[in-house]
């Protein structure tokens, strides 16, 4: 599998990593079931996780297609070790409270919303589709989103305190979401995907428009220097083998 | 902003309107921290399967509502009314239709 995957070519490996991104961040937000504060947010949360998850396995599809006719969505999902997935490290990070994740929430979909309507106008007709309806998705988990962080920024003093503090540890993680490798920097040049930096600006604004609104600053925290892929974290290695628990203990398992 | 005072927040109910043209129909209630969140959760819940076109959510405290005790007072006398049925009317010669 991981063979197969590293020998496809830059669009395949592109739309394997955003297909990884949406897993990752799927099953975090799963991990909040029965945690959630009340149980319309609970049903809130596993829409969005949901969402998420048709998105990942819009993309797997896509993807294993692209490499052999084989191949199925599950080969990508279930047939790698955590090492071989590539997500934002932002989605990876543990759900420590409800702020946080309404916080990684906000920080991911509004450049997800950006990602998505860019990549409407796609070379790539099948990612192009798979833009439409992810945006639609997207505009409203941005929504939901950004009124909890403004809702609980623009309260009691614990709250707007949390709010804060969540924003602050995930900040490290947002440098990454506009960086460029060379995948990202092929797949812009065919005009499959938009070079991530060039989203940076309307980010910015929407960010601070939302932060406004919430009566929070814009943490100053410097990036995490990249790590580079020698080996992943532990908090993707702890998705990832949680995700796998089932499948591996029964393969080919169904409903 | 109203500050939420409990964890559940306030009782909001919802009305979803299925189609341009017809009225809002009360589909539920939801807890809310607000409004806003109110509305979202009315659409998670009640709008599924493309139900809806619209939603109104309304503070549960607005609504005044009758009392079922009342319903003699209330609703018992239209029962006596025939008049209020097109049914009580002889129609003219040549009026097919009221």
């Amino acid at each position: 599998m991981s063979n197969a995957l590293a020998a496809a070519d830059v669009v395949t490996q592109f739309v394997c990593r955003q297909g990884d991104r949406c897993l990752v961040l799927s099953h975090r937000l799963q991990q909040c079931i029965t945690h959630a504060p009340q149980l319309e947010e609970e049903l809130a949360i596993a829409n969005i996780a949901l969402d998420l998850l048709g998105q990942a396995r819009s993309l797997y599809t896509y993807a294993a297609g692209r490499i052999g006719p084989d191949l199925t969505e599950d080969d990508l999902a279930f047939g790698r070790d955590a090492d071989e997935f590539w997500p934002p490290a932002l989605v990876e990070q543990p759900n420590t409270d409800f702020a946080l994740v309404m916080g990684r929430q906000l920080l991911h979909d509004l450049w997800a919303d950006e990602l998505w309507r860019a990549m409407r106008s796609s070379t790539d007709p099948t990612l192009a589709a798979i833009a439409g309806k992810a945006a639609k998705e997207t505009a409203y988990h941005l929504l939901h989103a950004s009124t909890w962080v403004v809702t609980l920024g623009d309260s009691t003093p614990e709250a707007h305190d949390r709010m804060s503090a969540a924003l602050t540890a995930l900040w490290p993680f947002v440098d990454e979401l506009f960086s460029t490798d060379d995948l990202v920097a092929s797949v812009a040049a065919l005009g499959v995907a938009p070079d991530p930096a060039t989203l940076r600006r309307s980010w910015d604004a929407r960010l601070d428009a939302i932060l406004e609104d919430a009566t929070l600053t814009r943490p100053t925290g410097q990036a995490r220097p990249p790590t580079g892929r020698d080996r992943c974290s532990d908090d993707l290695r702890a998705v990832i083998d949680e995700l796998h628990e089932l499948h591996a203990q029964h393969p080919g398992a169904r409903w | 902003m109203t500050v939420a005072t409990s964890t559940d927040g306030e009782l909001f109910e919802v009305f979803v309107r299925p189609r341009r043209g017809v009225s809002h129909i009360h589909a539920g209630s939801v807890h809310a921290a607000s409004a806003a969140l109110a509305l979202q959760y009315g659409r998670d819940l009640f709008t599924r399967r493309l139900e809806g076109v619209s939603i109104w959510v309304v503070p549960a405290s607005a609504v005044t509502a009758s009392q079922p005790d009342d319903a003699d007072g209330l609703f018992a006398p239209a029962e006596d009314k025939d008049f209020r049925y097109p049914g009580y009317y002889e129609l003219p010669d040549g009026i097919e239709n009221i």
